[in-house]
């Protein structure tokens, strides 16, 4: 089945991904994308209809650890990579909750 | 609210719990340190690093929800909610979205009415944001991220509550079980327990919803109470103008007394949940669940029960007592020292209730000692110090943390019940007061309480009544 994603679908995924697009980007992204999920489609023709519904792939489970801490790490290798940092914390431009 | 709309409110509380290391990684958990300095690798989302699920923070969670009537579920995973905002360094948020922890619970309020609990799920704390000055105006936001990674519960509940009153109830009684089964502080003024509320109104006899908002921001329980009555009474106006109640979060603004939109959120959430690929299903053994809702602790409604019985305390009482852990525990310390159970009962309820009252303090804080309070009602039951002077003792010994005796001797508030030293006084109210004395003979019984009065005042208090009225009824009778 083909699958054609909609622009404004693609400008809705870039904006939940906080990415801005020029005009001619959306329209190779929907086709990419379109193409993605066309081919991710094809396991829809997979009959599984016997097969378990499955979360995770590893056969595991209750993987749990004890209670216990542990050395954390020092400041100056937690801010080490920041792009900015000040009086020990990260500083980031101010974002609006949204 | 005028009569025509009720109004339906459904909470989510989120709870940290209290376990020594984080919930995904071994960096501890205490509250107030140095920013950035609890933290690691996967606390930090740092890429390559595999969270590992804390055991501790299952058992408490799977306490929680059994002591909140909860079914746990069979199996359970965690899922990645997806946003960006700073206080979470991963850009989303290591949750459980539709195979939660446990189901299916309930509360039950004062007068017996439940309130369903829909779901108890597992999740990571996120990050701290502090702004320097007016948030506002502020241009930058400075990232903690110590919380980031303690474990909470969150507990959202069936939209059963019907007024801002059963609201502050249901909390009431949520943080007096959490607090007695100790799997959280649930201290509101530490975040450690936070409140959001939705809240939507109907015209009465319908069945359907209206729209609802979402309030955040919520400091206290009586700012759950204030926020919520505001809510509905914007929106019951709104409907009484025909205006549509509008989707949306709302922030409570505590100093203006009012909600106010968040402006600037034209998409609707969409956290884009996906299974988490780094932890693997729970699914857990049944006798483990078991052994863990055998070992529960005492909860509030037995304790209740036991206070009735035992302490031969009326439901009322015992009802208050439990309804915080630390009242509790103090009540029963001063009971095992002292006896007289309505006595302590009493006190607890009316002096310190009072005080914890005035100075706005959470019964958690308080520093008084079950042993000091007992001190002052020995002195009181030997006659050290009258009923009304151990009054004033205990607010001292509440504002100062000075022990009773010491406070007794230093203003010197001993009772007086010696007879020769009370005489005299006696006599000069009896002298000063003619008029009173002549009412009394000619049978106004009321008079002899005043003459009582003037020999406690001229005491300051400190004249034994009894002695008092023995001496008084001499002369007079």
């Amino acid at each position: 089945m083909e699958h054609t994603l909609s622009l404004e679908e693609v400008r809705h995924v870039a904006r939940l991904a906080r990415l801005v697009f020029k005009p001619e980007e959306e329209e190779m992204f929907r086709q990419q994308l379109s193409r993605i999920l066309d081919h991710v489609q094809r396991l829809n023709e997979l009959d599984t209809s016997r097969v378990q519904p499955t979360f995770h792939v590893v056969p595991l489970k209750n993987v749990m650890r004890r209670d216990e801490t542990r050395p954390c790490l020092p400041r100056d290798e937690v801010l080490a990579n920041a792009p900015d940092a000040q009086g020990g914390f990260f500083r980031v431009p101010k974002i609006t909750e949204g | 609210m005028s009569g025509k709309y009720e109004a339906v409110i459904g909470l989510e509380v989120h709870v940290e719990l209290n376990t020594k290391s984080k919930i995904f990684c071994s960096c501890p958990t205490e509250f107030g340190k140095e920013p950035n300095t609890q933290v690691c690798p996967v606390c930090l989302g740092l890429p390559g690093v595999l969270p590992v699920l804390n055991e501790e923070a299952v058992r408490k969670a799977v306490q929680a929800a059994l002591a909140l009537n909860c079914e746990i579920t069979s199996y359970a995973k965690f899922d990645r909610k997806n946003y960006f905002y700073p206080d979470l360094p991963k850009a989303y948020q290591i949750s459980q979205y539709d195979l939660p922890l446990a189901r299916n619970g309930w509360i039950e309020l004062s007068g017996g009415k439940r309130i369903g609990i829909r779901r108890v799920h597992l999740e990571e704390d996120a990050g701290k944001l502090v702004h320097q000055g007016d948030i506002t105006s502020a241009a930058f936001s400075f990232a903690d991220y110590n919380r980031c990674g303690v474990p909470l519960i969150e507990i959202v509940s069936e939209p059963d509550i019907r007024d801002p009153e059963e609201a502050r109830d249901y909390l009431t009684r949520l943080k007096g079980i959490l607090q007695h089964i100790g799997v959280s502080d649930c201290r509101m003024e530490e975040g450690s327990l936070r409140v959001d509320a939705n809240v939507s109104v109907r015209p009465v006899g319908s069945r359907e919803f209206g729209t609802r908002t979402e309030l955040k921001n919520i400091g206290s329980f009586r700012a759950v109470y204030r926020g919520l009555s505001y809510e509905i009474e914007r929106q019951s106006k709104l409907l009484d103008r025909g205006e549509p109640v509008i989707q949306e979060t709302r922030h409570w603004d505590e100093q203006n007394g009012v909600t106010r939109s968040l402006r600037g959120k034209e998409e609707a959430q969409d956290y884009r949940y996906f299974p988490e690929p780094d932890l693997v299903p729970l699914q857990l053994d049944p006798d483990w669940v078991e052994e863990i809702r055998r070992t529960l602790p005492e909860l509030p409604e037995a304790r209740k029960a036991r206070f009735v019985r035992e302490y031969g305390l009326p439901e009322y009482d015992a009802d208050v007592l439990v309804s915080s852990p630390p009242i509790a525990n103090f009540y029963e310390e001063c009971v095992r020292l002292f006896g007289e159970p309505k006595t302590v009962s009493n006190w607890v309820m009316g002096e310190l209730f009072r005080l914890l009252n005035d100075s706005g303090m959470e019964p958690e804080e308080l520093k008084l000692r079950p042993s000091e309070l007992v001190s002052l009602l020995k002195m009181t039951r030997e006659g050290v110090v009258s009923g009304k002077i151990a009054k004033d003792v205990f607010e001292q010994m509440f504002r100062t943390g000075e022990d009773p005796e010491s406070i007794v001797k230093k203003h010197n508030l001993v009772q007086i019940s010696d007879k020769s030293a009370l005489e005299p006084l006696v006599l000069q109210v009896i002298a000063e007061n003619p008029k009173v004395v002549d009412d009394y003979k000619s049978g106004k019984k009321q008079a002899f309480a005043f003459l009582v009065g003037q020999v406690m005042k001229a005491t300051k208090g400190r004249a034994n009544p009894a002695v008092v009225n023995e001496l008084l009824h001499k002369r007079l009778d």
